[in-house]
């Protein structure tokens, strides 16, 4: 378990992600509102709440996703090692190369294995086919996905299993090597035992990243982050180490939810 | 008691009129097959004694006389190819901005009524446009021209299917290719239209089927050519124009041979219809 | 775990190092890569401006071809039955007339034939057989419509001449409306038209309706059997109104199709510049005048009252189909469904 071994560093690590007054539209409707957020560096934070509460929405302005439709918007400050991404001089592709997203549903493109996560790669780096395989061996491995898939590379991504593409999708993510890695709701569409390895992945993973996940299942924050901020109607309500949240909340509005009071 | 007896007349009728309705679309589900068999039959019947490799080798005849459709078949071929070469990428570029760029501006929902005026224009209309713009202009009948006319009928047909094909691709593959920091036009042209592949196919095969029966818009552009020709600035020979030609005819064998042209054009059709039937059930992808 | 022993080895043996790629992306590259999403857009887009160009250019090259006979004839040409290549003197009414009744008798006996067929695929036909006949209706479709004019012309058009007498003796005797079925038994004519163009259009409409029919979800099916309502009940007041829109989208889907149709008409509908009160007789439409007057047409307020012809038809087409979407509209706003 993450243990309360992390409280007392918490005001020495970096924070990787500052968000200062953020405000998010789609269309008329206030999602978020008035949000001030620190999510520090090589740790997992987990985003939790009720249905609509905002956390989805949240995630994605890290890295911008909103961007794609037309009639969504974000105000505010979101500081990503100092550099406001929402400023209008932020080069999108360059954020989204740095800041990786897998989603709720796994998302294979209709491409061979190989060519899945060479997608990504290709993007923004030239390798040889040496490189280029080694690259893909190395993300199917990180994602525990390589023996597996070892000798069907060729094979197309939507032959796999729910939980093997998710993997394959949390591979493709890690290939390009990001510094962030968002996970928005990775296992909540899959099984039992394909969550307990995407859980397992995440631990392992925060050694070499930051990772922001929402998810809807209490237990899964509770066992997988470090810290958690608990959002309730677009507010943050409550942020900290996660034990402390899970034991003892500050908010009463935590305490009902945590509790099953409501949601 | 008269209560529950006037219960069992509304009721009884009721039953009765459902009892004749259904009988009624049996009938009319019967009478449709009917139609299909008896024109089947009919157009094998009257074709399929004049199938041979005479058809396929031997050029069109002078009234009278016996011969085959092998102009004929070729310069339909060619004139198909070149007309869906030329048609569908300008149709599947269309058919990208109205689902990847169409969410906002003007342009998309003018340009998709306008695709559905096009879809439904007569075929003819189309003849007598490419009549008066190339025709003219070159003062001569041309395949170049029934090419020109075939590519105006399949671009309004590749922009429908393109578009609702793309439309199916869920967002969330567009949104884990831009979540890579692909570009946009890597996003559409690597991510989603291959993702659409199985379905833009399709919709070019159902494109090629319905240009090769087409009669009318040939009628003004390549006209007929009686002898063999692969000149595309000449009038091109083609098997809908040589089948009107030759039924309206009063010689038998001209008649024959256009029984037998039917008959080749209906394979083909039914043929694209059912791989394009086939090709989607088995590629389309489960998103 | 073993899954995660895994991850060990691979890093050891192999690790690219996990410094980020995103700190070296140069700049140029971020723009060219802008440069060439301004650019595909712009491309993509010009294309969809094309589409417009092509009407607009259509409209043109027809309004410019007519011009001769618009000035020649004025709005005269549109009420005059007159069509004389000789004297040069020409009017659209027949055609015109020959259009507008053909495709209304192929909607008079389209629509309820196609409704059956729909009817019968969704609800009384068994699964196993849903398939097979749902597919030979849409081959149907796929036949060209040349072959439903030869068929017309060589099979059904002398089979008919069979049944014309008895018409005109029974519907014939009717006061007033006997006035249509008047007439020698030539097999071909107006009806005739009419009928082969409802053979053509019913798998159209047919396979809309069955589309419509399909999505209609079973618990609203299942609410009204539940009442005790019969299957016709059932399709009636619950499936019909329900999918209304689609179901008048497929019969404008089928009307714009009977009046542009040429080859399925011309073959049998007699080409006769006369127009008549009787179906039985021979008559015309605009897309049999232009199929088989065009290419011999000498001089050129011929060939420019044969484009006027065409100019017409695309005009009827295009307010038939803006009428139609007008419609759907207005049906998709009082069902408050999204348009």
């Amino acid at each position: 378990m993450n243990a309360a071994v992390l409280q007392p560093l918490q005001e020495t690590l970096a924070q990787k992600i500052q968000v200062k007054n953020l405000n998010f539209y789609y269309g008329g409707f206030h999602a978020l509102k008035d949000i001030n957020l620190q999510i520090p560096e090589k740790r997992v934070t987990a985003f939790i709440g009720p249905s609509g509460c905002g956390k989805s929405t949240l995630l994605r302005t890290f890295n911008r996703m909103y961007a794609l439709y037309p009639k969504q918007e974000a105000r505010g400050e979101i500081l990503i090692d100092g550099d406001d991404i929402l400023s209008p001089r932020q080069d999108l592709n360059r954020l989204r190369a740095k800041v990786g997203m897998v989603f709720q549903k796994p998302t294979p493109f209709p491409m061979s294995i190989h060519d899945n996560i060479a997608f990504g790669v290709r993007l923004y780096e030239s390798l040889s086919m040496r490189e280029m395989e080694e690259r893909v061996e190395w993300a199917l491995r990180k994602a525990a996905l390589w023996e597996e898939v070892k000798d069907k590379l060729k094979q197309s991504g939507t032959s796999l299993s729910g939980g093997q593409q998710q993997r394959l999708c949390i591979a493709r993510g890690i290939a390009v090597k990001p510094e962030v890695l968002l996970l928005d709701e990775p296992a909540s569409a899959l099984d039992p035992i394909s969550t307990g390895r995407i859980e397992e992945l995440v631990h392992e993973l925060k050694n070499d990243y930051t990772i922001v996940i929402v998810t809807h299942n209490m237990q899964q924050a509770a066992r997988v982050s470090d810290y958690t901020a608990y959002m309730y109607l677009g507010e943050m309500v409550e942020f900290g180490v996660t034990d402390e949240v899970f034991i003892k909340p500050r908010k009463k509005e935590t305490e009902d939810y945590i509790t099953g009071r409501f949601g | 008691m008269s209560a529950s007896a006037g219960f069992m007349n509304l009721y009884s009728r009721r039953l009765w009129i459902n009892r004749f309705n259904l009988a009624v679309s049996l009938l009319t589900m019967l009478i449709g097959l009917f139609w299909l068999g008896w024109i089947l039959w009919t157009l094998f019947e009257a074709g399929f004694s004049a199938l041979g490799p005479a058809l396929f080798f031997t050029m069109t005849p002078p009234p009278g006389a016996s011969g085959g459709l092998s102009n004929a078949i070729a310069g339909s071929l060619i004139m198909a190819a070149m007309g869906t070469l030329i048609g569908t990428p300008i149709g599947m570029m269309a058919g990208i901005y109205l689902a990847e760029f169409g969410s906002r501006g003007w342009l998309a929902p003018v340009t998709r009524f306008i695709n559905d005026i096009l879809l439904s224009a007569p075929s003819i209309v189309v003849g007598l446009f490419v009549y008066e713009v190339y025709v003219i202009q070159t003062r001569h009948f041309s395949a170049w021209a029934g090419t020109m006319a075939l590519a105006l009928i399949v671009i309004p047909v590749v922009i429908r299917t393109t578009e609702n094909m793309l439309r199916l691709v869920p967002d969330s593959l567009r949104e884990a290719a831009a979540a890579l920091g692909a570009p946009q036009w890597k996003v559409i042209t690597l991510v989603t239209v291959r993702a659409a592949k199985a379905g833009i196919v399709t919709g070019v095969l159902l494109a090629v089927a319905r240009i090769s029966g087409e009669t009318a818009p040939l009628l003004f552009t390549a006209l007929n050519n009686q002898f063999w020709s692969l000149d595309m600035n000449q009038p091109m020979a083609n098997l809908p124009v040589v089948i009107f030609q030759f039924a309206m005819s009063p010689y038998e064998n001209w008649q024959h041979l256009a029984w037998a042209g039917a008959l080749i054009i209906t394979l083909g059709v039914l043929v694209l219809n059912i791989l394009a039937r086939v090709f989607f059930r088995n590629k389309s992808p489960t998103y | 775990m073993s899954s995660v022993a895994d991850t060990m080895d691979g890093l050891s043996r192999s690790d690219p190092g996990i410094s980020p790629v995103s700190k070296t992306i140069p700049d140029a590259n971020l723009r060219s890569q802008h440069r060439l999403d301004f650019l595909f857009r712009l491309a993509t887009r010009s294309f969809a401006f094309l589409v417009l160009l092509l009407l607009a250019g259509i409209i043109v090259s027809l309004v410019a071809g007519s011009l001769p006979a618009l000035r020649a004839f004025g709005p005269g040409f549109l009420t005059s039955a007159q069509w004389n290549p000789v004297t040069e003197q020409f009017g659209a009414l027949v055609p015109i007339a020959g259009t507008l009744v053909t495709s209304f008798i192929a909607l008079l006996i389209g629509i309820p034939v196609s409704f059956g067929i729909a009817l019968f695929l969704t609800e009384l036909s068994p699964i196993w057989m849903r398939r097979p006949l749902g597919t030979a209706i849409e081959l149907l479709a796929a036949i060209p419509s040349i072959i439903y004019g030869m068929w017309g012309l060589f099979v059904f058009a002398p089979a008919f001449a069979q049944l014309q007498p008895w018409l005109t003796a029974t519907l014939g005797a009717i006061p007033l409306a006997g006035m249509l079925f008047q007439g020698p038994p030539m097999g071909i004519g107006v009806l005739t038209a009419g009928i082969i163009l409802a053979i053509m259009v019913i798998p159209f409409i047919a396979a809309v309706m069955r589309d419509v029919f399909e999505v209609v979800p079973s618990v609203l099916k299942e609410s009204a059997y539940a009442l005790g309502s019969t299957t016709w009940e059932v399709v009636w007041n619950v499936v019909l109104p329900y999918t209304k829109v689609g179901v008048v989208g497929g019969i404008m889907l089928g009307l714009g199709r009977a009046l542009g149709e040429t080859m399925a008409v011309t073959f049998v509908i007699g080409n006769a510049h006369k127009l008549n009160v009787s179906l039985m007789m021979p008559g015309n439409s605009i897309a049999s005048a232009l199929a088989n007057e065009f290419t011999e047409a000498v001089g050129d307020l011929y060939s420019s009252a044969l484009i006027e012809l065409g100019l017409i038809l695309f005009l009827i087409t295009f307010v038939v189909l803006a009428l139609s979407k007008m419609l759907l509209l207005r049906l998709g706003k009082m069902e408050g469904q999204k348009t």
